[in-house]
């Protein structure tokens, strides 16, 4: 099998279903001839067509409405929004039309759509190429939010998202793009080559939606997270004695509620680690549902890993995405009780 | 408290118009050019000689009915019999609805009054398989393919047989079947669709269409400029309408930018056809979209219209214009009412008489009356709802575990 990082993973992804599915179409700011500013649809408008994979003017709202009305007339358009921090221009339309077209209209029309979108921390890109925005989208009810953390992943998931009848928010953690990355900054960067995960075959096969990854098995506290966060936790754990159930949720909607159910069971702790802003995060929600459904097995109060409370900050990069020691820190708090 | 009037000693321009309650109506400074005074140029013409048109105003009947110029459609006699029907079952359906709203038969309802040419004419010139992405105010297009009225009454009643099952405000219709799109109370949010529509039929190589349509209001909602954008960069098969009716709400057309250029000139910074019609003329409605269906479907692209008309009544049932406006300023608006109009040229035309127009007037009320009566049978809203399933279905395709929980936690 040949090894991809993401990019090339995600790129097979969408090569692989214009390949076979003439429904579907690509658009988004420089996704063009140029091929996108992270490459994702390289070469993907000289292989099969300047219609089926093209640019876009510079007005996110624009493409996400557009996209809504080829998905209703029965297209499966995949949008690229070039960086998850530009989306909010077309909340609107995935909040007001794209999750909620099936439902008002009885069925009549529906929003097949894909919004790719790098999203995520960690390659100083200050406050406007590094937010994590998953949870405004995992509020809405009629959205999926998908996260992918490998590149066997990362072409599964998306294939997935694309085949989905409902309209999906694939946020691709961009840091992870060309490597793992284990939120130790300071040591030489990794690449995808020789790690398991980057084996990914040529063809078709989905990661079906909503199924978690269970990356360590452990018995002593339940560590969830994803994209980014999935390494940090990995070195975090690696650098305690503590035996540690590491999940990759891969997908917050739908969620894996059984497997962290059971994970939680099992152990009656949990740390909960993300990128984005602690307070009204996702965290909060698996805290919840945590709490409501795991609560006479819990030893411990569940801890939140996250992003401080602030606007992504360039210069303090470090102090504010979550490192190892922090989770370490979670971790030991964790278990303590 | 400062009066407003002591407070106008300012630089800041804030438009405000001429006329207000206990004022008499004004409209001296519209201009109206004389009805068949602007020619009509091949559908295939070059933009740039286009450009005159959004500052004119495209009329085919003159004051006495009589088609002039030659923005003439090609539609039948038959055809427009039809139309006017249509428009006089809309009339009976709004003042049935209205007075249903106040006798507490449901929430909400909005009148088409003064704008019944512009649902039903689209719905007759345009195509089956041509998808319209309406306004509230349209109606007329359901109408006028034979939608069951029925079922228009249910939507609103909320009642068990409602089509949308409960879960939209009154008149928020969807049909895809008869080419009428999921309406949102999120006015203008699907203008774009209508062009991501089109460039779907481009895409494919087929020739149907999308008309989408706004109110003047809204045209300053970025969704509106988005669409002209991708409309015009993609040459997309779309007819962009903006309902210039005058009043959002009780805002008159001035703070929509209406002071200081038309709406149909904003296509010129967009590089495609504006036309400017008299929104309450048939036969000038019909023959622009026409033209801008020929055009879109030779593969030339969008245009936009504007259609220059007045709302007649009230924005909605929760609305009192006396408020806002003088009284009697819909009496008097030049430009006459739709229904009045296309009768006089039908009946100049030997093809209709007053008989036959009050006929068509109790037919209309009949309809309405019987499946009002129907409809009433099956409930109202607070007597009678679908299923509290349908509360939970068609949030996804299938159901997750939150669904299906909550479904249990109501103990259905």
């Amino acid at each position: 099998m040949p090894s991809m990082n993401m990019i090339q993973a995600l790129n097979s992804a969408l090569d692989v279903m214009l390949e076979r599915d003439p429904d579907v179409l690509i658009f988004g700011e420089d996704v063009g001839y140029f091929g996108g500013v992270f490459r994702v649809t390289d070469k993907l408008q000289q292989k099969h067509g300047l219609h089926r994979c093209f640019d876009a003017p510079i007005s996110e709202g624009g493409i996400v409405s557009t996209a809504i009305g080829m998905g209703a007339e029965g297209l499966r358009p995949v949008v690229e929004i070039q960086f998850a921090d530009y989306i909010l221009p077309a909340y609107d339309q995935l909040v007001s039309e794209a999750a909620r077209l099936r439902y008002r209209s009885g069925g009549d029309f529906t929003a097949p759509i894909t919004v790719r979108s790098p999203y995520g921390g960690g390659i100083y890109g200050g406050q406007t190429h590094s937010q994590s925005p998953e949870a405004i989208f995992a509020h809405i009810t009629g959205l999926k939010t998908v996260i992918p953390a490998t590149p066997y992943d990362a072409k599964g998931l998306l294939i997935s998202a694309i085949e989905c009848n409902d309209p999906v928010i694939f946020l691709e953690p961009k840091r992870i793009y060309n490597g793992p990355f284990d939120g130790h900054h300071d040591r030489p960067l990794k690449s995808w080559k020789e790690h398991p995960q980057a084996d990914v075959p040529e063809g078709h096969y989905i990661v079906p939606l909503g199924k978690s990854r269970v990356v360590r098995e452990g018995s002593d506290v339940t560590v969830l997270a994803y994209g980014t966060m999935v390494y940090v936790a990995e070195a975090a754990i690696s650098e305690t004695s503590i035996d540690a159930e590491l999940i990759d949720l891969r997908s917050i909607v739908p969620l894996d509620i059984d497997a962290i159910v059971t994970s939680v069971k099992k152990t009656g702790r949990c740390v909960i680690v993300h990128e984005a802003s602690k307070f009204g995060g996702f965290g909060g929600e698996l805290t919840a549902l945590i709490e409501e459904r795991c609560f006479y097995y819990l030893e411990a109060p569940t801890q939140r890993v996250a992003g401080w409370d602030t606007p992504y900050p360039h210069a303090f990069e470090w102090d504010y995405f979550p490192k190892p020691s922090r989770i370490v820190d979670a971790l030991e708090k964790a278990i303590r009780v | 408290m400062p009066s407003i009037k002591s407070r106008q000693n300012t630089g800041l321009h804030i438009p405000d118009p001429i006329c207000r309650p206990g004022d008499e109506p004004d409209f001296s400074g519209l201009i109206i050019p004389e009805a068949g005074s602007v020619p009509r140029p091949n559908f295939d013409a070059e933009e740039q000689t286009l450009r005159s048109l959004p500052y004119g105003l495209i009329r085919t009947l003159d004051d006495k009915g009589e088609a002039k110029g030659d923005w003439q459609p090609n539609a039948s006699l038959e055809s427009l019999i039809i139309a006017l029907k249509t428009m006089l079952l809309n009339r009976a359906f709004d003042a049935a609805m209205f007075a249903a709203q106040r006798q507490g038969k449901t929430s909400f309802f909005m009148k088409t009054s003064g704008e019944e040419a512009l649902g039903a004419v689209p719905s007759l010139a345009l195509r089956k398989d041509d998808m319209c992405f309406p306004t509230y105010r349209m109606v007329g297009w359901l109408l006028a393919r034979g939608y069951p009225i029925i079922d228009l009454i249910n939507q609103i009643y909320n009642n068990a047989e409602d089509p949308l099952k409960g879960r939209q405000l009154p008149i928020l219709y969807s049909a895809r079947e008869y080419g009428f799109y999921s309406l949102s109370g999120n006015v203008g949010s699907r203008i774009g669709h209508g062009v991501g529509w089109a460039m779907a039929k481009a895409y494919r190589g087929l020739d149907s269409l999308a008309m989408a349509v706004i109110g003047e209001g809204t045209t300053a909602e970025g969704d509106y400029h988005e669409a002209l954008t991708f409309a015009s960069v993609y040459k997309a098969p779309v007819i962009l309408c903006v309902t210039n009716n005058q009043w959002a709400i009780s805002t008159f057309s001035g703070i929509a930018g209406a002071e200081e250029t038309t709406f149909a000139a904003q296509a010129l910074g967009y590089g495609i056809p504006g036309l400017r019609v008299d929104g309450n003329d048939t036969l000038a409605v019909w023959s622009v979209l026409e033209w801008a269906a020929k055009r879109a479907r030779a593969g030339l692209g969008a245009t936009l219209i504007e259609f220059f008309t007045y709302r007649a009544e009230g924005h909605s049932t929760s609305d009192d214009p006396t408020k806002y406006r003088p009284k009697d300023e819909p009496t008097i608006w030049p430009l006459g009412d739709p229904v009045n109009r296309l009768k006089q040229y039908l009946t100049n035309q030997s093809a209709w008489d007053e008989k036959r127009h009050q006929e068509a007037i109790s037919q209309a009320k009949l309809k309405v009356k019987k499946a009002a009566k129907a409809a009433e049978d099956i409930g109202i809203l607070g007597t009678s709802k679908s299923d509290i399933e349908e509360m939970f279905k068609h949030v996804f395709e299938e159901p997750d575990w939150r669904i299906k929980e909550q479904v249990k936690e109501v103990g259905i």
